[in-house]
């Protein structure tokens, strides 16, 4: 492992974006920040630019009009990079799913690697997420380096 | 020689944890227009409501907003029992005004929170979200869930809160409150925290009537209004005096909210002190006919449903008007004037909450 790696593994610095969120899902990732559960501790930092973030996390429905900002949010994002959808409206639309305006889950604008289920889930499942997340980005790039080898 | 800049102040944006575009178009560094570009987090719950269960509707009404779930459910619930004709057995209707209490100081912990960062105080932010963790463990020990907790169903509420309970409730808020002191202290009388607050985003108390500001907003402008006084759930019993600042500016709307929230604690106190051994639910009978008006307030302000019934299992209209809607306007009116690196401090100013406003 280089020292790139170690340091991506070890202090993920991830973005948040809300595509449609009720808010419940929003103040539990921000919760996660805050004194009680503290991700800090583990070099987590939440960054509001995409060029520095490495994980993507988004809550809630993906409508017309946010599927744009989401997919330039992501394309602004430097590889390797993650996508963890949370909460029940970011798995599948959810209690929203047959509404005129949204488009589903995020899985239909963005390839998402971890989906954390709930409604709203709390932040040691958030936090699980994320961690996993940073495993499936290592393995990826693993064996992106063997390819190239 | 002045220069004219157009800014796009989000959709995301790292003070702002939702969506909402703002166009700022600047002289130099100072505000000339804010235009609000909204509808990023549009859904259609007001249709989706037409097509579902009146019965499965609460549970849509809730998820409107994260962040004050009850209070929407308890303002759908009421215009139902209204139009049923059901009258909500008296436990309930405290321990309807115990939960929405709760709601509002973990609301107001949040916003301070939010607020604190908004200016860059990220100590600040931190204290008041360890103490709203407080709130989110009663939550979770009362209803079973943090955060959006399902306690409210029509003809009353889902469960019951135990004895035992609502003595680990009081005691928290001791601490809470004995935190609170400490944090709001700063909020109030730091002086860097003055400097970034006092005399910004004015708005005059004639204007606020005028644009039709709700809650927080308009009462830091004078103006004495609150719907907790029409007395509905069991606010009849437990008077509320609204709580008014004159100055108009972010410093007074902080201030208001930092009132309310002892308000809150009080009245709290007192539905647990005064709460009455009764049922906790009716079963509602029969299925809703005609139109009603629900009032009830939000943390943000006024929160009004109106609700078209024709008898059969399926509502014919449900119409949410929510108080960052209204607060929208006074915040366009607010920005022209002020310098850039105040546009942050003046929007969460009003808290939005963009979810309830596009639901």
């Amino acid at each position: 492992m280089g020292l790139i790696d170690i340091a991506r593994s070890k202090s993920p610095w991830i973005l948040h974006f809300d595509a449609g969120a009720c808010n419940g899902c929003d103040i539990e990732i921000l919760a996660c920040l805050t004194p009680v559960y503290d991700v800090e501790r583990f070099g987590i930092i939440n960054i509001g630019n995409p060029k520095h973030a490495d994980v993507l996390l988004v809550t809630g429905t993906v409508n017309k009009r946010s599927a744009r900002v989401l997919r330039n949010l992501y394309d602004q994002m430097p590889d390797p990079k993650a996508v963890v959808a949370i909460g029940a409206c970011a798995l599948s639309g959810g209690v929203f799913h047959e509404c005129y305006n949204v488009l589903g889950g995020v899985d239909s604008v963005l390839p998402v690697d971890v989906y954390v289920p709930g409604c709203a889930p709390k932040p040691e499942a958030i936090i699980e997420g994320v961690v996993m997340a940073l495993g499936k980005m290592q393995e990826r790039e693993h064996a992106r380096k063997r390819g190239a080898a | 020689m002045a220069q004219r800049t157009v800014i796009p102040f989000g959709p995301q944006h790292p003070v702002l944890p939702e969506p909402i575009q703002l166009k700022l178009t600047l002289k130099d560094e100072i505000v000339e227009e804010a235009l609000p570009h909204i509808g990023y987090v549009h859904r259609g719950v007001e249709k989706a409501a037409e097509r579902m269960d009146y019965t499965q509707n609460v549970f849509l009404v809730e998820r409107i907003c994260g962040i004050c779930s009850f209070i929407h459910a308890l303002c759908y619930c009421q215009g139902l029992e209204r139009l049923m004709g059901l009258e909500v057995p008296r436990r309930a209707a405290y321990l309807r005004v115990i939960w929405s209490e709760l709601h509002r100081l973990q609301s107001h912990h949040l916003w301070l929170g939010l607020y604190a960062d908004a200016f860059g105080f990220e100590s600040l932010f931190m204290e008041f979200w360890r103490s709203r963790e407080m709130l989110m463990d009663i939550f979770e020990k009362t209803a079973g869930s943090r955060v959006i907790i399902s306690a409210c169903c029509i003809g009353g509420v889902r469960r019951d809160i135990s004895d035992q309970h609502l003595q680990e409730t009081l005691e928290t808020l001791k601490t809470l409150e004995a935190a609170f002191d400490k944090s709001s202290e700063v909020m109030l009388n730091d002086y860097t925290v003055k400097k970034r607050t006092v005399g910004k985003g004015v708005l005059q108390a004639d204007k606020a009537i005028m644009l039709g500001a709700a809650g927080p907003v308009l009462r830091a402008s004078g103006v004495e209004q609150d719907a907790r006084q029409t007395g509905f759930a069991a606010y009849d019993e437990l008077r509320v005096e609204p709580v008014v600042e004159t100055a108009g500016d972010c410093y007074a709307r902080a201030k208001v909210r930092i009132r309310e929230v002892r308000q809150s604690l009080d009245l709290v106190r007192r539905a647990i002190a005064g709460l009455p051994d009764t049922d906790i639910a009716v079963r509602p009978k029969g299925r809703p006919n005609g139109r009603t008006i629900s009032r009830v307030e939000q943390p943000r302000g006024e929160l009004l449903y109106f609700l078209a019934a024709n008898g059969s299992q399926k509502l014919e209209r449900l119409r949410v008007r929510t108080p960052t809607f209204a607060n929208v306007a006074p915040l366009v009116h607010m920005l022209p004037g002020s310098e850039l690196a105040d546009v942050p401090v003046i929007v969460l100013s009003i808290d939005p909450c963009i979810s309830c406003t596009e639901r």
